[in-house]
Formats: structure tokens, sequence, C-alpha cells
């Protein structure tokens, strides 16, 4: 049955190209369109940018400094701290993304009450605005009269400063963006976790093993590409991470919970314009430098299996 | 079939109403662009404001009382969020020659950062240059020019206090930083919290090291021209330290409220208001707020400078009034117009109208104003420094150019124990670097 069907596809992948590039009804210039606006909108600033950040620019004029605003933001005395907390933040949440994703992934694939209903209320804070998200977890994390500190309180315990101390505040920001983000994990779990042939959980039901067996033998390295794509989504969207950060602590108490995206937002916003675009250049290799490798790992060991 | 029929009804209604909608829209502004150049010679301005409200009050109360007095000219208030996210659209409407024809921003350093000269309209021919206060004029003067018109009036940056809780306790106002940290003890002993701090509102976490700045200059009489040229760091010269020290004495010896972290300037002001709290170093214009909601504020509450060292050269460090200009990309009859609006700002019969918008925090700026007699105690305690001889200094970013932007989150880590003054002053060095090499400083 397998080979019979895989052969078909085998052959005609490799004549179709080499036909298609032989006799292409669209002539080149449909391109042109498509490639004006990629130009003018992604390309021009892209380069633009690169310059930019080689000068001292005041939005009134720009004085060429070489490498200056690199040397300086790799002296910016909150780059480290930001470094380190951007790290932590992106491997804490995509961490507890996978975990809590394939958790709830598996169980709202499994015959439950209400599935569907649970599948909506698990997915509706991806829908909210995140701004809207980090202001309303500010209020209920207020110390004094914030509602978890009160509920806290009617059980006996003096809830910590959620927000406002220094070795807490990055995890609740992290912890407000899992429950913000693992609906989308779990979608992508339980279409990977659907996606794995009846077969083989019957053939293993029948060989005998349990319940624990089947998720470790069977569920888990199928949903091995939903895993990739759930580790990968959401490390980019760690290590970039901003708007949750700003709206709930801006980098604060002091610099304690800057990352590295506030860290350059921070020099824009003091007017040092051609330093944040330096801070820009050197997230754009920093992401690229972890998630290329990361993604090319991920995907060889897939082919492997 | 009727499930899409009346989907598609629904769609047509939608989209009717939805250009019903915009042709209404836009009628109504033709209709009052028709309006506006309908009368022959009229000119319309725009005024771009901060949204804060004693601003907005302000600025419909001058525009109000300048209309009337000339019925040529219309001017339109807008407003922008106040701030650095203010900073940047000011700077990016300005190089994109999009302002408003008439514009309110910061004098001293921010306005330094505008690049007046490619930028503003000069306004030193004006008449009216004669009358201004000296002190503001070299706040809103760049390149040998004078660029601006104040708005508003004088205000310090100090400690506000509680007279009930002064007089239930029997203190007195202290004029050296011991017997401020005396009459803490006091008040703490008293169960009333001695100083509020409000990190929730990052900005207000910087008196201790601002307000501070008259000390600093009796100290070095040449502190703020060193400063500039780089000769001279927070961390180094013991008299510019005390600021940050201070900001981690208090911490330290527990004076502050417990919410203090959290808490935003308005919990303060309720918190100074009510008594539950007796200090609370700030700004003095942020006080008018209170007034609205507890009209006894304005006799309870008063205003003392940050004490020093020596009681000798106590006074007040105090911010000048902010500036209205005109920028080069108003010409014609609007620049004529603007003229006209910014000569009147810079009137007695302007500051008669700003008194009427809203409580003056000090005086005004202009020679030949007059503050009412019903002041607030805040006002009254603020003018007493201003008669008094050398009672007053301009705060650093009046007299330099050079602030750095991390100031506030800097005083907060010193101020909640996160760093040590110490280590807060030298971050703070190197933050002010970057303003000094982005401005061209010589130095730096």
């Amino acid at each position: 049955m397998a080979t019979t069907v895989r052969t078909p596809p085998l052959v005609r992948p490799t004549t179709a190209p080499r036909a298609a590039r032989r006799r292409n009804p669209y002539p080149l210039w449909f391109l042109i369109p498509a490639a004006v606006i990629y130009t003018v909108l992604f390309l021009v600033p892209t380069f633009a940018s690169f310059y930019y950040s080689l000068t001292r620019w005041s939005l009134f004029d720009q004085q060429f400094i070489g490498l200056d605003n690199y040397i300086q933001f790799f002296r910016e005395p909150g780059l480290i701290g930001g470094l380190t907390n951007t790290l932590i933040y992106a491997v804490v949440t995509s961490g507890l993304k996978v975990v809590l994703g394939m958790a709830l992934g598996m169980l709202l694939t499994s015959q439950i009450i209400g599935r569907g209903l649970l599948r909506s209320v698990v997915f509706f804070p991806v829908l909210v605005s995140t701004i809207g998200v980090g202001l309303t977890f500010t209020v209920l994390m207020n110390p004094d009269q914030g509602l978890i500190n009160k509920t806290l309180a009617l059980v006996g315990i003096q809830g910590p400063g959620w927000l406002t101390d220094p070795s807490l505040a990055l995890l609740s920001v992290a912890f407000v963006d899992v429950w913000k983000g693992v609906g989308l994990a779990t979608v992508i779990y339980i279409a990977g976790i659907v996606s794995i042939p009846h077969e083989y959980l019957e053939a293993a039901k029948v060989d005998g093993a349990g319940r624990m067996a089947v998720f470790r033998h069977v569920v888990l390295p199928l949903a091995r590409p939903a895993t990739v794509t759930v580790v990968i989504l959401s490390l980019i969207g760690g290590l970039r991470s901003f708007d949750l950060i700003w709206a709930m602590t801006h980098g604060g108490p002091g610099f304690t919970s800057d990352v590295i995206a506030s860290v350059i937002y921070k020099q824009y916003q003091a007017g040092f314009y051609g330093l944040s675009t330096a801070g820009n250049v050197i997230l754009f290799v920093l992401v690229t430098a972890i998630i290329l490798p990361l993604f090319y790992l991920l995907n060889r060991k897939e082919v492997e299996q | 079939m009727t499930v899409n029929f009346s989907r598609s009804r629904a769609l047509a209604v939608t989209a009717i109403a939805g250009t019903l909608a915009l042709t209404a829209c836009s009628a109504g502004s033709l209709r009052a662009d028709a309006g506006g150049g309908s009368t022959a010679g009229a000119v319309s301005l725009t005024y771009l404001v901060d949204n804060a409200d004693a601003t907005v009050k302000l600025a419909a109360q001058v525009t109000k009382d300048f209309m009337a007095a000339n019925p040529g000219i219309t001017v339109k208030v807008d407003t922008r969020p106040g701030g650095t996210d203010g900073d940047n659209l000011i700077k990016t409407r300005l190089s994109t020659g999009d302002m408003s024809d008439v514009f309110l921003y910061n004098s001293g350093s921010l306005f330094q950062a505008l690049k007046p000269e490619t930028n503003l309209v000069p306004l030193t021919d004006q008449p009216w240059t004669s009358s201004l206060d000296t002190n503001f004029k070299t706040t809103v003067t760049s390149g040998g020019a004078v660029y601006g018109a104040p708005i508003g009036s004088f205000f310090a940056g100090a400690m506000l206090y509680n007279t009930k809780v002064y007089a239930t306790l029997g203190l007195k106002v202290p004029t050296t930083w011991a017997e401020f940290m005396a009459n803490n003890a006091k008040i703490k002993a008293a169960g009333i919290t001695p100083v509020i701090q409000t990190y929730g509102d990052t900005w207000t976490s910087q008196l201790f090291v601002l307000g501070d700045f008259h000390n600093v200059a009796a100290a070095e009489p040449s502190f703020a021209a060193d400063y500039t040229a780089n000769k001279i760091k927070y961390a180094t010269n013991p008299a510019a330290l005390e600021g940050f020290q201070r900001l981690e004495q208090v911490f330290k010896a527990g004076y502050l409220n417990k919410n203090f972290a959290s808490a935003k300037l308005n919990d303060g002001l309720k918190l100074l208001g009510d008594g539950t709290g007796a200090q609370y170093p700030m700004l003095t214009a942020v006080v008018q707020s209170l007034y609205d909601t507890d009209a006894a504020t304005k006799q309870n509450i008063g205003v003392f400078p940050i004490p020093g060292n020596d009681a000798a050269t106590n006074g007040l460090t105090v911010w000048a009034p902010n500036g209205v200009y005109i920028p080069k990309t108003t010409t014609g009859a609007k620049l004529d117009a603007a003229k006209k609006f910014v000569a009147f700002l810079a009137s007695p019969a302007g500051c008669t109208s700003q008194t009427t918008g809203v409580t003056p925090t000090g005086p005004y700026a202009v020679k030949g104003c007059t503050l009412p007699t019903d002041v607030p105690q805040v006002v009254k305690d603020t003018v007493s420094y201003f008669d008094k001889k050398d009672g007053t200094s301009p705060a650093l970013e009046f007299l330099s150019p050079v602030k750095g932007p991390s100031l506030e989150q800097i005083t907060v880590e010193v101020g909640s124990g996160i760093t040590s003054a110490a280590a807060g002053a030298a971050r703070y060095d190197e933050d002010v670097k970057k303003q000094a090499q982005q401005l061209g400083l010589a130095g730096w």
C-alpha cells in the first residue's frame, strides 16, 4: 500500500519544476508590484537602518560615527541584565508553553465533557490584546488592592509584590505571557495529536501498552513537529517580547525586568535614534543566531526519524 | 439559502450605514472648513499642548481670552502625550515639517534638544522679550536668540508637607538635613508615614536628586558649567552625591510608606492630603490636582526646600515655566497671528487670563504680572523663597543641557534598596554621557 502511493509523487516533483520553468505562462514583470512594495516597505528601511546605526542621529541631522554606537550599546550597563532577562524570559515562557500546551492538548483531545467549550476557553486569551492583558494583570497583581493578593489574604497568606519585587517581576510577566500564549501552543498540539494515525495507538494497545507508555512512546515522538513549531514560535516571541513587559513593568522596578527590546526602546525614547537602531541590528543578529541553528537542529532530528 | 440571503442583506445594510457615516463625517468637516475660511482675513491657528489636566485647562482659558481680544483669529487646542512619548512626537513632527502653528514644550535642556536654530522662529525682536524674567529668558535662549514665551508660572521641586501634622506634633520646618531626619523620627513614632514615595510613577522618584540642586550649587557654585564641560561627576563630587545618599537614607531608615513600590502620584498626594503621610518630595505644580478634591489642602499643604547641611544656604530649587514656541513651518498670516498669540501670553493681560484658568504655582516670568492675594499655602511658601536673597536656584536642567534619560529608573533602584547610592550615581554618570555625545558637546 504505502509504496504504491509513495512512488508517483516522487517522480512528479522532479519533472514538474523543470517543465514549469520552461513554459511559465506568466511574464516576470508580474512580480513588479509585489517587488516594489517589498523594496519600499522592507528592503529600503532595513538597509537605511544599517546605515543609521552607524550615525549619531537626532532626526534633524546625522553625523557618521562608524561603530561607536555598537561600542556604546555593548557598554550599556543595562545590556547584560537585559540579555540575561531576555534569555530567562524566552526559556521560561517557551518551556512552560511546551509542557502546559502538551498537557492541555492531551486533555482536550480525550473524551471529556464540554470539550468544545474548554477548547474555546483555553484559546480565548490569545484573541485579547496584549496591552489589555498587561494592564488587567497589573491591576490584579497590585500588592495591596489587587485581586490576587486579596484572595491570598483570605486564606491568610501575605502575597508578595508580584510586579514590584525585583526578584519576582520578570517571572510574573512571564507567567502572564504563558497564560496568554498557551492557547496557541495547545491548538498546535491538538492538531499534532489528532493527526497521529489511529493504527499506532491501536497497535500499542494490542501490545499491552498503558496510558503512560502510549504517551511516551507514541504520542510524544509523533507530536514532534508540533513541539518544534511551539518551541520555535515561542522562543522567537520570547526573545523579542516587548509589549507585555512594557505594559506591566516598563522594565522596572529600576532595571530589573528590562529585556533587550525594552533597553532598545528606552534609547529611542531618550532620542538616541542612532544608538537604538544599532541595538535593533544587534537584536536581529542575536535572534537569527539563536533561532537558525536551533531550527536546523530540530528539523534534522525530525528527518532522521 | 435563507441564511445566505439574510447574511448578504445584513452586509448590505452595514455597508450602507458605513457609507452614510463616512459621508456624515466628511460633510461635517467640510462645513467646519468653509466656516473658517468664509470670514475675510480670518486666520485659524492650531496650538499643541500636552494632555495634563492643568495644561489643557490653562490652554482653554488663554485661547478663549485671546480670541475675545483678537476677533479675526481662532486658536484650536490640540493635545499630545506628555513625557518621552511627547518628546518624540514633537521631534518627529518638527523634522517632518508637520508641526502645529504654535506649540508648548519644556524650556531648558529639552528645549535645547530641539535644535532651535534650524526649527524655530527667533522672537528676539519682539518687544515683550525685554519684560521677561532673566532666569526664564536663559532657558528659552539658544545661540543668543530668544525663541519662547512663558506659559504658567515658576514652581519648585521640594518637600511638600502637611502643615496639620507638623502643628499637631509641634514640629518646626527643618533647615538642615539633620533636623529633617530628627523630624522624621518623631513623625514615625506618632504612627504617621514620614516620607511618601511613589515608584509606580517612576518619574516621581527623582526629586531627592533634582530638588537637591540648590544645595549642590551652594557648595559648588560652578557646578553647572563644569558639569556641561565633563569636569565634575555625580559619583565623585561629595555635594552632588548627597542627593543619592539622602534617597538611600530615608529608605534604609524605614521612613517610606508601605506601598511605595507600587503607589502612583495620585496615591501619594492622597496620603499627603489626608495626613497619613507627612512629607512628599515633589514638584509643587502637581499639588493643584489635590485642590479640586479637597479644598482644605489649599491651606493644609505647604512646602519647604530639601534641606542641605548648612542652614545658612537653605533655599529652593525651582523649575522655570514651559515655553510656547513657533516652528519655522508657520509662515505668512499665520506667523503674524502666532506672534500676536505669543505676545499675549507674555503680557500682564495674559498672566491675568492664566490666573483665571488655573491657580498659579509661583511667580510669573513676565515683569508686571502679579499674583492674586488668596493663593494657596504652597505658593505663599514658594514666593517667600523668591523674595529672599539667594533663596532660589534654577534646577540643573535649566543650567546645563546634560540630563540623562535613565535617572528615574536609577533613583527607583537606589530608593528601594536595589543598588547603593554610590553605584546609582556612577550609573547616572554613564547615562548622561550618551546625552552629551548626542548633543555634540565638547569634552565628552
